[in-house]
């Protein structure tokens, strides 16, 4: 019959140094015109540091979060800035251009919670940011770089969806209304409309908080992971509306984050047992069990080229390359 | 009648004069021709008296005055070469047998090499091309009053079976390729199809009740001509099939004849009928010769019966060959043979009839058409029942299980499987005690024994015939891993159908044979066929082929201790088991990690560990025992040792323990005695294989170092700049006695509970292993000739043990100390014993049943030779 299955892929390589539990990922891509991106990595202590996946070492090390942990970072499109949101109620931005850093900005949090950010960068100059606002179920949405509060999301008094867990802006194609969707301590997700502040749309997916989502804004189709065994995948239809189109139960419970490559072919997901799983996102047919890390996997993040970096509690990162990317 | 008696003679008589005074072509052709008239061809034929009289006194006369006159000359006297056609038509047309025979025997006679030779055997070549030993043989079957000559018969019966060695010997390198057994012989069997094809059409020509029961008479009554007028016999026929087969030529004979007996015989009873004939009036000396060609190349059961009818009720010598010789004399067990092609209905046909079943009829076809066979008919299935008594007995019986060389188990166990697929419920029940007792006792013996395989078939064979013996029983259910083999027996052991005659189906073979692959390759691209199936996705993401998942497992939540005694007291007292399961995961690390830790309480740790039950189901328990008991007894080799082999004689073990203790010891003499193990002892007890980044990596920077180190060094001397091999001395050195000799101190003390020299001779054999293993790896130790002194005693005393898992033990042990002891040593201190090992060695090598015994022996020889060998240049000086 057929073939033998392969064995498990091994990392292409791994990036030691970051000498205490990687949070955060991000991938910078081309920048200084660069042939291979950057790779920017949050650690439990607070630090960022920028390796090159050229030589494979640390570039520069940022330090802006007081020892407290790193557990988001982004990058604008225009110029090379940084954002980093760190445990110490800090959401920092840097400037990275010609080898400076130095943090230009910064936005005090008014939230303790887990929740990491969400940019849309629509236009050249602003940018909308989402982040978790002051009560503890609320989403703030501020208009940068002029840290104007442009509103915030408050779910209606009997919905009690519990904290944001995390957040994900977006814009459709067709219409120039942001949306913000949000996974809730609850185990739901919403769908915002920023303009009129309503929720669009609710369901529940989970039992358990979500901890990641990822949305395929193309097919309208997205997926979120929980402290729960189950990963759920929903879709958006034309009245913006979310429905649960299945569920894929997982043999063991936790899910950190989810991501989906940018090429929309695969998904990968960050275990609480230590394992990264890859999933075929149109079939959800599981492609592989990443069995690396000996500590949960905290964060992942792919590049435009289709590699995986994924963070974990044992202080390495690792760097996949699974089917090559069209 | 005296006028024309002397009318024929006369003629013979002036032509032989002429033939031999004339010189004259012209007369001596016409001379010739008027010969021919009493050949009978010619218009102006000769009266049926006269051609019958020259045919029978002169006509060989005359031949050898032919042969005597052939010379190049006398060919010349005509032109054209009209003289030796003449010459040779007297040959051609002629009675064959006796043209046959002239020919024979001039050749025979003729000088090595001639004119005459070559010139007589390209006629005997035209001979056979013309279909003239058809002739030859119906001659024989047409003689109307028995076999009148006997010798004549018996002489001719030589000469078409021996044709090809003669001819091979008289013309050496000139031989003619007709010549040639492997196409002599198929022609034969072309020829006597011809003829069988003749007693057929004179059969059935005459359409009187008298010839019918002629026929039937042909049939009964054995050796013996029935009078008649278009009466025939085949019995020339059969010797000739017979001699042919006794001279080894079955597959060239019977591969033309069967397939074309197997289409005729098919639907005409008439052919059966002289088919049934022909196999019947085989003599007795060929009777095996001719079955086994039958059995061989018959392509099923069904085409044997209908060419050999009942031939083992009718003949004692047939029945004794099919029962007995076939099944327990003659194995010939060739894994897969490929179908001879001369009969390509075999594997096509059986391919056609069920896809499933091939493997198992294409590689024991003999069996199967055998036992068919018997099955096939109420008369022959008494045979078939007492066939599988006697296998079953010969299965079990203690002394053929260790006698009887493997192969021919196997055959006989899958005989058995086929026996009972054929046979019915009803019969088998009738003889259920009797079966059952026989089957009991060879499974018991069979279970006993010490080598796997037999083991095994004992296993398969008794879960087979208990369910169809005695079905209303509890099923017997054996483990034993699955391979092609039991596969292959299993299969065995369906019953089969009645196929619907898949032996005619020849024509189809080709298609069948090329949709085979064809339904391979598509089962292999299964994955990417798939994608087409499915046409609303287009993009190729399909061809994400997964990963190997299986690691994906369970993950454990509970804390593993992380001192070795806690893992002690989370094995010993703790009922939480996930707890008792971590603790025995990360046993072996810890104790590679701190040996002094573990040093304090080794005795202790590997006491709980060998009375570790598996009380959950803990994946790769025994394994992860194993290993953490080899590294307690490496990490503290003296004490540990002393205990295990301690426990190794204690009383109350299970031979599973004692085994596991010997493993055990083999595993850490293995792990102590390896060069450079301090180095990288602790890396074995990394829990996580997979952690280790990928191969690639690793080799890639080191060889960037190593080129840049290479770089910038200035060498002075170019001496090797490879890296040494680690070296280090054997830590095995100072504990080998430990792990040795108290081994061999009890085994020949019985216990209640074992007995090594008894019963437990499974555990002796795994003994004489281990010290082996030991001996061989206490290379390079000061101990080494002591142990080398008591393991050859140790062998001398058991060297005549009946089991050959004990012997096989024993062998490598006397290998192991002659690859071991220093060579000077064991000739100052050990040469008595190794003079006796050797001529029990050599006794070994030629007369032991079991093949691996034998080698091993072998071994064990070459090693002593090249010991002398050592030995010789430093003793000659």
């Amino acid at each position: 019959m057929a073939a033998p299955p392969l064995p498990p892929p091994d990392p292409q390589f791994v990036l030691r140094g970051a000498q205490s539990a990687v949070h955060a990922l991000h991938f910078c891509e081309g920048a200084q015109g660069q042939g291979r991106p950057l790779l920017l990595s949050g650690s439990l202590r607070g630090l960022v540091h920028i390796w090159s996946l050229q030589t494979r070492r640390v570039v520069a090390t940022l330090d802006g979060h007081g020892g407290q942990c790193v557990t988001w970072l982004q990058t604008l499109p225009q110029g090379p800035q940084l954002l980093s949101q760190g445990r110490d109620l800090k959401l920092c931005v840097w400037d990275l251009a010609e080898g400076r850093n130095a943090v230009v900005d910064s936005v005090l949090l008014e939230s303790v919670g887990f929740c990491r950010g969400s940019v849309l960068a629509g236009g050249l100059q602003r940018w909308m940011l989402a982040v978790p606002g002051r009560g503890s179920d609320e989403v703030q949405i501020l208009e940068m770089p002029s840290k104007t509060s442009v509103c915030s999301l408050k779910p209606e008094a009997q919905a009690r969806p519990g904290m944001p867990m995390c957040l994900q802006l977006w814009q459709a194609d067709s219409s120039p209304r942001p949306l913000l969707l949000a996974g809730y301590e609850d185990g739901s997700v919403a769908l915002w409309d920023i303009s009129s502040r309503k929720v669009c749309s609710r369901v529940a997916c989970h039992t358990e908080p979500v901890m990641g989502l990822d949305f395929d804004s193309q097919e309208a189709r997205g997926v979120s992971g929980s402290a729960e065994k189950t990963l759920a995948v929903w879709s958006l239809d034309e009245q913006q509306a979310l429905q649960v189109r299945g569920t894929h139960v997982l043999t063991n419970p936790g899910i950190a984050d989810v991501k989906i490559r940018p090429d929309r072919r695969i998904l990968a997901t960050a275990g609480w047992d230590h394992r990264v799983r890859v999933f075929h996102w149109r079939t959800m047919k599981p492609l592989a069990v990443l069995a690396f890390h000996s500590a949960i996997v905290h964060c992942m993040a792919f590049a435009a080229d289709g590699l995986l970096a994924t963070g974990s509690g044992d202080q390495r990162i690792s760097v996949w390359s699974l089917y090559p990317c069209t | 009648m005296d006028p024309e008696v002397s009318a024929v003679r006369l003629t013979v008589w002036e032509a032989v004069h002429i033939l031999s005074s004339s010189e004259d072509g012209g007369r001596i052709f016409c001379t010739l021709g008027s010969l021919k008239r009493y050949l009978g061809e010619t218009e102006n034929s000769a009266l049926p008296e006269e051609q019958e009289e020259f045919a029978r006194i002169h006509f060989s006369t005359f031949l050898r005055c032919l042969v005597g006159k052939l010379s190049p000359d006398w060919l010349e006297l005509l032109p054209d070469g009209q003289m030796e056609e003449l010459w040779a038509s007297f040959f051609l047309e002629g009675p064959a047998d006796q043209a046959f025979l002239v020919l024979m025997e001039s050749i025979e006679g003729a000088a090595s090499p001639s004119f005459r030779l070559m010139k007589m055997a390209r006629l005997l070549a035209r001979f056979l091309s013309v279909g003239r030993m058809a002739a030859v043989m119906e001659g024989q079957c047409r003689q109307q009053a028995g076999p009148a000559f006997p010798l004549l018969q018996e002489t001719l019966l030589t000469k078409v079976v021996g044709l090809p060695d003669l001819l091979g010997n008289r013309l050496q390198r000139e031989n003619l390729a007709t010549f040639f057994p492997q196409n002599y012989f198929p022609l034969l069997g072309e020829e006597v199809l011809r003829v069988l094809q003749v007693v057929v059409d004179s059969l059935r020509g005459s359409q009187t009740p008298i010839f019918r029961s002629q026929i039937l008479r042909l049939h009964h009554v054995q050796g013996h001509l029935s009078p008649g007028g278009l009466d025939c016999s085949v019995s020339f026929l059969s010797q000739v099939l017979g001699k042919a087969c006794v001279h080894g030529r079955q597959k060239e004979v019977l591969g033309v004849l069967v397939p074309r007996l197997t289409v005729l015989t098919q639907g005409s009873c008439l052919w059966q009928r002289v088919c049934w004939c022909l196999v019947e009036r085989v003599p007795d000396w060929a009777m095996e010769a001719v079955l086994k060609g039958f059995v061989e190349a018959a392509p099923g059961p069904e085409v044997l019966s209908r060419l050999l009818g009942n031939l083992v009720t009718k003949s004692k010598k047939a029945q004794f060959v099919m029962t007995r010789k076939l099944l327990f004399l003659q194995y010939s067990c060739t894994p897969r043979p490929v179908p001879p092609p001369g009969s390509p209905g075999r594997a096509g046909g059986v391919c056609l009839a069920d896809g499933e079943r091939t493997p198992a009829l294409s590689q024991m076809p003999m069996l199967q058409s055998l036992l068919g066979y018997l099955a096939m008919d109420s008369q022959r299935r008494s045979l078939l029942m007492q066939a599988l008594k006697e296998l079953l007995e010969t299965w079990g019986s203690s002394s053929a299980i260790r006698h009887v060389p493997l192969v021919q188990q196997c055959y006989v166990s899958k005989a058995i499987l086929i026996c009972l697929a054929h046979l019915g419920e009803a019969e088998l029940r009738d003889n259920q005690d009797e079966l059952l007792a026989s089957l009991m006792e060879g499974v018991k013996s069979r279970l006993d024994s010490s080598l796997p395989p037999v083991r095994r078939l004992g296993m398969i064979v008794a879960e087979v015939a208990s369910a169809r013996i005695h079905p209303e029983g509890p099923p017997l259910k054996f483990q034993y891993e699955e391979d092609e083999l039991t596969r292959e027996m299993l299969a065995l052991a369906m019953p089969q159908p009645t196929a619907d005659s898949p032996s005619e189906a020849g024509p189809s073979f080709a298609p069948v044979s090329g949709e085979t692959p064809d339904r391979e390759t598509v089962d292999r691209s299964g994955p990417q066929v798939g994608p087409e199936g499915s046409d609303s996705e287009l993009d190729s993401d399909d061809e994400f082929v997964p990963y190997d998942m299986s690691v994906d497992r369970e993950q454990r939540s509970s804390k593993a201790p992380s001192y070795v005694r806690g893992c002690l007291e989370a094995l010993t007292g703790s009922e939480d088991w996930e707890r008792w399961e971590a603790a025995l995961r990360a046993l072996e690390g810890l104790i590679f990690r701190s040996p002094a830790a573990t040093q304090e309480v080794s005795v202790e740790l590997a006491k709980v560990l060998l009375h570790l039950e598996e009380k959950t189901a803990v994946a790769g328990f025994e394994g992860l025992r194993q290993r953490t008991l080899v590294a307690v007894t490496v990490t503290d080799p003296a004490r540990v040792a002393e205990y295990l082999t301690a426990q190794f004689y204690a009383l109350n073990y299970s031979l599973r323990q004692r085994m596991d203790i010997l493993d055990v010891l083999t595993l850490a003499a293995q792990e102590l005695s390896r060069p450079g193990r301090l180095g990288k002892a602790p890396q074995r007890g990394s829990p996580d294989p997979g952690s280790q980044p990928g191969g690639a990596v690793v080799p890639a920077w080191r060889a960037v170092v190593e080129e840049r180190v290479r770089r910038k060094t200035r060498r002075f001397s170019k001496g090797s700049v490879g890296r040494a091999p680690a070296v280090g001395p054997n830590e095995f050195n100072s504990v080998a006695g430990y792990f040795f000799f108290p081994l061999l101190q009890h085994f020949d003390r019985p216990l209640v509970t074992f007995d090594l020299l008894g019963g437990d001779q499974l555990v002796l054999g795994r003994l004489a292993h281990t010290l082996g293993a030991l001996m061989y790896l206490a290379v390079n130790t000061t101990v080494a000739v002591p142990m080398g002194k008591a393991l050859l005693e140790f062998v001398w005393a058991l060297r005549f043990h009946g089991d050959v898992y004990v012997r096989r033990g024993l062998l490598s042990a006397v290998s192991a100390v002659l690859l071991s002891v220093p060579a000077e040593r064991l000739l100052a201190d050990l040469l008595d014993e190794l003079l006796e090992a050797r001529s029990w060695l050599g006794d070994v090598a030629e007369k032991d049943p079991d093949e691996d015994c034998r080698l091993l022996a072998v071994k064990a020889l070459l090693l002593l030779e090249k010991l002398r060998d050592k030995l010789l240049p430093l003793s000659s000086p």
